[in-house]
């Protein structure tokens, strides 16, 4: 274990992930900073493009090409996981770290039911020791625990509907009970009342102990709001802000993570009494990204040093990190009261 | 006299499979009557399989009835020649990529728009089209020359919006227009649309499945289900006060950010 903290599962750190195109490289992930502690559910929200999901498979240590990890460290589950090959990594996937991929619901072979799909699972990606009967086994008691019926073993992918298919993925994702669940964008393409099972069932298999903690991916704020304890939003290639989740809703302060929120519309009545503004405006492309912070373009409280400077990424209060020069060195607390005016 | 611009008087449509339609026979949109008058943003509410979509293709003349009527300014769709009920009533679809033809340049595709509707000098067509880009955000010297997949989904619903925009119609129905954008820029699509009707007078369908955008802009909506009108009413009501359980439990199941869902542990 590392330092004897048994309480992290994931420590990332400083962490570069880019990929490798003719031009160059696009730098998806560029230095980005994660801890995941046991229990915990932590989301990522950001629009497209930001590389919310790169960071997902980097975490996994799935850096196949064309994307590459540059630098950083991540240690899952004590394990420093780009110090190990890539066959000790097929070990680790499965019982350390697990990921349900976006839509993975839909990438199910249709031709073959869900009983062989999990016994295929097993052979390729999980290498342990339990027998394939064992293994069957396990996964009509966790079905059951899931909500499906042991009969959905015996069901092709297209007999089921989103939800359920949503649900199987989850409970094969989770057969050898991961440490750690990566879930890339869980509730797209699903229905509101799906989706709002869905969240309840990701949300029950962490306090039920099937799973030691989650990182959610996903764009969807108001879902992520639901259940996550710690929110990290994502702009460009960047961690612009993390904090625990109320805090961020309440009174986020990178200028960027303001905007998102105020630009997420849910059925509440303060939505109609004003005028939503929206970020006017497009992402920088990553494989060129300008020097200083990468909002700068499109962030109303602009200065001259956000042009040529990087912001650092500061921890304000414990358990908060901001990248933005509003709030950067030695002026903190003055920061913070220019914040609240 | 006020006439409503849209009217829609127990309109059905039945699909049915199988030869010569023995087969399994599907109601789509069952009796479905309502109205709506120029300057309002009506917001067809319905999850998949509601029926909201064969609407909105009915209303287009896409699709023939099965039985019912639909009147523009009172007078049947259906007796009008298309190309004036097209210059009068233009809907921006769901699905961006099967709307426009892949090998084409956005040039190109408002070209076309151009010599189907509007009899204008070249000129005066290429500033306009200049003008509804910017309108949805959009450089018209950077998408103009680019080929369809060269864009992402949000670009091209925005282009799709302004391509609508160019014909400059009366009524305009857009199915999920912004599925594909992104939340920072959604808002922005989401108020150039309010500004349509507002400021120029347009009849807006919106039709969506999500609660919260129609909320945002809609005066009134229009939930169905299972190809019926469960309830319709101004969105205050609708949302903050609904009636009928379907829209109820609709409204209850959409994340929101002020609330937390109560999370039950018992399954």
């Amino acid at each position: 274990m590392d330092g004897g903290n048994h309480d992290i599962l994931i420590e990332a750190v400083d962490v570069k992930g880019y990929y490798d195109v003719p031009k160059g490289y696009v730098r998806a992930v560029d230095g980005c900073t994660l801890k995941l502690r046991q229990e915990e559910i932590i989301g990522i929200a950001g629009e497209s493009g930001c590389g919310k999901s790169t960071f997902g498979k980097i975490l996994m240590g799935y850096d196949k090409p064309p994307l590459r990890m540059v630098s950083g460290t991540i240690t899952v589950n004590g394990v420093n996981i780009y110090s190990v090959t890539w066959n000790e990594r097929k070990r680790i996937w499965g019982s350390s770290i697990a990921m349900i991929p976006q839509y993975s619901m839909n990438s199910l072979n249709p031709t073959r039911k869900i009983r062989n799909l999990i016994v295929d699972a097993m052979r390729e990606k999980f290498r342990t020791g339990i027998s394939e009967s064992e293994m069957v086994q396990r996964a009509e008691h966790r079905f059951k625990d899931l909500g499906l019926s042991s009969t959905a073993l015996d069901m092709f992918p297209f007999e089921m509907s989103g939800g359920m298919k949503q649900r199987a993925v989850i409970a094969i994702s989770t057969l050898l009970n991961p440490k750690v669940l990566i879930v890339d964008e869980p509730t797209s393409a699903l229905d509101v009342s799906t989706q709002r099972l869905l969240l309840e069932l990701l949300y029950y298999i962490v306090k039920r102990k099937i799973v030691g903690s989650m990182i959610i991916i996903s764009h969807d704020i108001a879902s992520l709001r639901q259940i996550c304890d710690y929110m990290y939003i994502m702009y460009a290639g960047k961690i612009a802000e993390s904090a625990p989740m109320e805090r961020m809703i309440e009174h986020p302060l990178h200028p960027y993570a303001k905007l998102l929120l105020d630009a997420v519309v849910t059925p509440e009545p303060e939505i109609r009494k004003r005028k939503l503004e929206g970020i006017p405006g497009a992402p920088p492309q990553l494989i060129k990204p300008s020097i200083g912070c990468r909002f700068s373009d499109r962030c109303p409280h602009v200065m001259d040093r956000c042009k040529s400077e990087e912001p650092p990424y500061l921890a304000l209060e414990p358990d908060r990190f901001v990248a933005c020069w509003l709030y950067g060195e030695g002026m903190g607390t003055d920061a913070r009261r220019h914040d609240q005016s | 006299m006020h006439e409503d611009m849209i009217r829609v008087e127990h309109l059905s449509k039945i699909f049915t499979t199988g030869f010569i339609g023995l087969g399994k026979r599907i109601v789509a949109v069952n009796d479905v009557s309502f109205n709506c008058k120029s300057g309002e943003v009506i917001g067809l509410i319905g999850e998949s399989g509601s029926g909201k979509t064969t609407t909105a293709r009915l209303i287009l003349k896409l699709l023939a009835p099965t039985s019912g009527e639909i009147y523009f300014r009172g007078k049947s769709i259906w007796t009008m020649p298309n190309r004036e009920y097209y210059r009068c009533v233009q809907g921006v679809f769901q699905d961006p990529y099967s709307s426009i033809n892949p090998v084409y340049r956005v040039k190109h595709l408002f070209n076309n728009t151009s010599n189907l509707f509007r009899e204008v000098p070249k000129n005066e067509a290429s500033h306009r089209v200049k003008e509804v880009l910017e309108l949805v955000h959009l450089k018209p010297e950077e998408v103009l020359e680019k080929h369809i997949d060269e864009l992402s989904g949000g670009e091209l619903q925005r282009i799709l919006l302004a391509n609508c925009l160019f014909v400059d119609p009366n009524v305009i129905l857009t199915d999920e227009p912004t599925s594909m954008i992104d939340a920072s820029m959604r808002v922005i699509v989401l108020n150039l649309i309010k500004e349509l009707s507002e400021k120029h007078r347009k009849l807006i369908v919106f039709i969506t499945h999500d609660i919260s955008q129609a909320f945002y802009i809609c005066d009134r909506m229009i939930v169905m289900y299972q190809g019926l009108i469960v309830e319709q009413g101004s969105a205050e009501d609708v949302v903050l006060n609904p009636q009928h359980p379907y829209t109820k439990r609709l409204i209850s199941d959409v994340p929101k950010l002020k609330q937390k869902f109560k999370l039950s542990m018992e399954d």
